[in-house]
């Protein structure tokens, strides 16, 4: 074992021993050569001959290209007065994977730009969700004061990212709110949507979340720049080595008239409802306003989670763009539709049929709004008799006059650059059929004719009939301004068309349920329908002025303007306005108005303003304020003026 | 050497290995430099520290190597009661532990362990009669040597310094005479135990393991360090970026760049020339100490100047072999050249060692 282990041989003397040093000794020194060899020959294939690859790698970790967001394309009106505008400012943005503590750097920033404690909430809460992929805002519009602060202690906070961009601008605030949209941070949706594109990941970049904005996203996007940068591995830039400009998006010209856009806005005041005003020979929409509404600015700017909350509680729906995605019982501004049907049925607009206040089907009654007497087609569309509609629209048929209906427009789909349209329902015996596995009944005609029952519509498709009455045309709604041909003529006669019109300029300018809403203008008539539509059918008192609010009938009225020679048309709803005549008429007669005589309206239009108090904006900031600084768990605060 | 005008204490130091020794530490300050991105903060304390260190060196060279061996037990002694120490106060402390706070200096025991272990071991040798050297007597006494303190080290745990204690111990039993069919069988056994030691290593070391024989697959993680490293050296290329502009280490690619991975950062800025430069003179060094092994009369200062100077190659090849990619990464700086006093402090022992045992080296020639 002993010998196995330690060898034989003879026994080792001191000689022998520093012999074997020696040996030993030089076989150490060759090693250690043979190493600084390897040594010197590993840092040569290194440096020499892989010189090229490293020096790529070097260079890829040094420089990074940084993409330039580009400035999004300007949205503006007809006239090209701005209505999406870009801004210069100051963000300040947190890369998470560069941030070393997290605490200190908030309290820093909390310091420095004076940040609320709800703001502070939500960055936390956003940094916790980190997603690694995208850098979590922090403020904007930042002053100068501010910018410099930040600046100069810009070295000490690792993860904080300054940057001079531009951001998206509405200078009419709510009124463009439902139609604009407005822009915001890409979520990790429509990253991934976009196959990662990291254009989205870039700090301040912005995409259209609603409205035009999400629509017309590509179109408004431009192309970004790039900047090559030298960074060092915590981010920081070091300095600037090339840049490819950006390049803007096209502006996007709308049909849109913003003054009018504007004046709607703010005519529809403190009601709940909407306007639609369209040039009725091309279709062109004017004025699309949906009211109460949200100022997009501050939505841009990231909405505070309390705004949020007050929006969503409030019952006049302001997120909802009630021109389009909003249904109503067109009650009776449905009549020129079936009166367009009688016309073309050959039913003979000079024929009566006596009003006793109701229509009788088997058992049932059929009330009327008042004892009418003898009417003819145009007395009773202007006096708005439901009896003279009942007899004449059961001769003819659901199927004629729900097929007119359409071809006007009702119930259709429209081309249009939005994020969704509500289509509603022009209901036939076919459709009931379908969806209820039920027969169709006289008694759902009678409520058909009226815009009772089945019926549903869009504030948008009221506008577009009125649109095709006025002008015979088969005009077809517009937001993008473009060199359309003229709508083609509608295959009916002239003078189902001038009946029916006729008919509505009566409703305004003579004996109708409009009267008192004619236009102060000289020489310039207005032709309308009014229209109530029923919320909920109790008792004898069903949704009139005593009920609560959210029980009363809704206000609709439908007009055109001139009536000779009409050039516009349009529908106002006004949510729980009671009726038609009362709440809707007035507010298209200050509308058309301003289309002709801009100062008359204004006119008009301060008294109401001082009386609810203030301006729109003004409206909107008060209401914020109360919200935020509201006792826990109240209510969100009523309207200041209520309509009834 | 025309050295002749100087006096006879000065005109007697090893000048070669001196001006070798000050080139590199002065070579490590214009590193230093750059790599804080031309400011003094490392290189004003190294440079202080290295004339300390040097002073250190220069007292050591007086010592008469008799002298040196005689104190070497109980220096072996001191020194692992203080590595005790510190594993105890680790132990307490809830964490590894290195260092004793001394008030001005932090200091690591397993730093000086290593010239002590191959010391203490070269005097044992020395004592051993030359017969004993093939039988049990010559084994295990310094198996102990080493074993206990490599041990406590490698449950600190650093691998590098355990691994560099156990080194010089086994240069020291190689130079000694101990069979070579034992260092056959060791290297056997070991290949046979290796994936069995691999089991107790701790998961950063086993992932630095993994990770060093694939770098590429973790550029982001472990391996970033190599491959960094690689990245700085390989795109110097052979004259460098030049001084100061080194993207890397200053954009902060490189980890550690004034400290372990000095080299790389070296490198970057000056090339090719400015490594083949460095390894050269580190290879002066190492060769003026086996010289003075081999010129050396008694068998205690012959396996002592060997050890040492070994202890020395160690630090050099173990790091430039870690930078360069070749070996995986353990804590091992680059003596006389990264920042730190630690292995600065432990070479400097060496050479003053070294620079005693070549004044007797002299002494003795001159009596013949």
């Amino acid at each position: 074992m002993r010998k196995l282990l330690f060898g034989g041989g003879p026994p080792v003397t001191e000689s022998g021993q520093a012999q074997s040093f020696s040996r030993r000794a030089f076989v150490l020194g060759a090693l250690q050569s043979g190493v600084a060899v390897l040594l010197a020959g590993r840092m040569g294939y290194i440096a020499i001959a892989q010189n090229e690859r490293y020096r790529g790698l070097a260079e890829s970790n040094r420089v990074q290209t940084r993409l330039i967001p580009p400035r999004r394309g300007w949205i503006v009106d007809r006239h090209g007065r701005p209505l999406a505008i870009n801004r210069y400012d100051v963000r300040v943005d947190l890369i998470p994977d560069f941030i070393e503590d997290k605490d200190r750097l908030i309290a820093e920033l909390t310091r420095l730009l004076g940040l609320r404690p709800e703001e502070v909430q939500r960055i936390r809460s956003e940094l916790e969700r980190d997603q690694g992929f995208q850098p979590v805002p922090v403020a904007e519009h930042l002053s100068e004061q501010q910018y410099y602060a930040l600046k100069v202690h810009e070295p000490d906070l690792p993860g904080v990212s300054v940057l001079e961009g531009y951001a998206r601008s509405y200078p009419t605030g709510a009124a463009v709110g439902h139609l604009i949209g407005y822009v915001g941070t890409p979520n990790r949706r429509e990253y991934e949507a976009e196959n990662r594109n990291p254009l989205l990941i870039t700090p301040g970049i912005k995409v259209g979340k609603e409205g035009l904005e999400k629509v017309m996203e590509q179109r408004l996007r431009g192309r970004p720049g790039a900047a090559r940068v030298e960074v060092t591995a915590r981010g920081r830039l070091v300095r600037q080595l090339t840049t490819l400009p950006q390049v803007s998006g096209a502006p996007l010209r709308t049909t849109i008239d913003a003054g009018l856009q504007d004046f709607a806005a703010r005519r529809l005041g403190e009601e709940s409802g909407s306007c639609v005003v369209l040039d009725c020979n091309n279709g062109d929409i004017l004025a699309l306003a949906s009211m109460p509404a949200y100022d997009p600015n501050s939505f841009s700017d990231g909405i505070s989670h309390s705004e949020w909350a007050m929006m969503r509680e409030d019952e006049r729906h302001p997120l909802i763009n009630k021109a389009l995605n909003a249904l109503y019982p067109p009650g009776s501004t449905f009549k020129p539709a079936v009166a367009m049907a009688l016309m073309e049925a050959g039913v003979d607009p000079d024929e009566t049929v006596g009003c006793s206040g109701g229509y009788t089907l088997g058992s049932r009654r059929f009330g009327c709004l008042g004892v009418h007497g003898p009417m003819n087609l145009h007395r009773a569309i202007a006096k708005s008799c439901n009896t003279y509609f009942y007899t004449m629209a059961r001769r003819i048929g659901i199927e004629r006059f729900s097929a007119m209906a359409r071809r006007l427009g009702l119930g259709q789909r429209y081309d249009m650059p939005v994020v969704s349209q509500s289509y509603g329902t022009i209901p036939d015996p076919a459709w009931k059929q379908r969806r209820y596995r039920q027969d169709w009944t006289q008694a759902d005609t009678l409520n058909a004719a009226i815009g009772q029952g089945y019926v549903i519509l869009n504030p948008l498709q009221l506008a577009v009939m009125a649109a095709r009455v006025a002008s015979g045309r088969d005009v077809q709604p517009r937001l993008v301004l473009e060199r359309n041909p003229p709508a083609r003529p509608l295959p009916f006669a002239a003078a189902s068309f001038e009946a029916v019109r006729a008919g509505m300029a009566e409703v305004v300018n003579g004996n109708g349920t409009a009267g008192a809403s004619r236009l102060p203008l000289d020489g310039i008539q207005m032709a309308g329908k009014t229209g109530t539509a029923q919320v909920r059918n109790i008792g004898a008192d069903r949704g009139r002025a005593g009920a609560a609010w959210r029980y009363r009938d809704h206000g609709l009225f439908v007009f055109f303007a001139p009536v000779v020679q009409p050039r516009y048309a349009g529908a106002v709803v006004i949510e729980h306005g009671l009726g038609g005549a009362r709440a809707a008429a007035p507010v298209a007669c200050d509308v058309i108005t301003y289309l002709f005589d801009r100062a008359k309206a204004m006119e008009r239009l301060a008294p109401l303003e001082a009386q609810w108090g203030g301006t729109l904006a003004e409206r909107m900031a008060r209401r914020t304020a109360a919200w935020v600084n509201r006792p826990q768990g109240a209510p969100p605060p009523a309207n200041p003026v209520d309509p009834a | 050497m025309a050295l002749g005008f100087l006096p006879k204490p000065l005109r007697e130091l090893p000048w070669l290995m001196l001006i070798c020794v000050i080139a590199i530490a002065g070579f490590s300050l214009l590193v230093l430099y750059s790599a804080a991105g031309g400011d003094m903060r490392y290189a004003k304390p190294q440079g202080i520290r290295f004339l300390i260190f040097f002073a250190l060196a220069l007292a050591l060279a007086r010592l008469r190597p008799e002298t040196l061996k005689q104190a070497t037990f109980p220096a072996y002694v001191v020194v692992l009661l203080l590595l005790i120490i510190v594993e105890a106060l680790g132990f307490v402390g809830g964490g590894a532990q290195r260092w004793v706070d001394l008030g001005p200096i932090n200091l690591q025991p397993s730093e000086l362990m290593k010239p002590v272990v191959v010391l203490a071991c070269a005097h044992f040798y020395s004592l051993l009669p030359a017969r004993e050297i093939r039988g049990w007597s010559a084994l295990w006494p310094p198996a102990v040597l080493i074993g206990i303190p490599a041990a406590l080290v490698l449950i600190q745990p650093d691998l590098g310094t355990a691994s560099m204690i156990a080194f010089g111990g086994l240069t020291i039993m190689f130079l000694a005479g101990v069979p070579l069919r034992l260092f056959a069988g060791g290297i056997a056994f070991l290949a046979v135990a290796l994936p069995v030691a691999f089991s107790f290593l701790h998961d950063y070391q086993r992932q630095r393991v993994f990770i060093f024989l694939d770098p590429e697959s973790d550029p982001l993680g472990t391996g970033y360090h190599i491959t960094q490293s690689k990245i700085a050296i390989g795109s110097g290329g052979l004259g460098g970026v030049g001084f100061l502009n080194g993207t890397q280490s200053h954009g902060g690619y490189l980890p550690e760049p004034h400290t372990d991975f000095v080299f790389a950062t070296m490198a970057e800025e000056w090339g090719l020339i400015g490594g083949i430069l460095l390894i050269l003179a580190f290879a002066l060094i190492l060769r003026w100490g086996m010289r003075v092994a081999t010129d050396a009369r008694d068998r205690f200062s012959r396996l002592a100047a060997a050890g040492l100077t070994t202890t020395i190659f160690f630090y050099v090849a173990i790091n430039l072999l870690m930078v360069m990619g070749l070996a995986p990464v353990v804590g091992i700086p680059l003596p006389l050249f990264s920042y730190g006093g630690s292995a600065m402090m432990t070479v400097m022992i060496c050479l003053g060692l070294l620079m005693a045992i070549e004044r007797q080296n002299r002494r003795d020639s001159r009596r013949g």
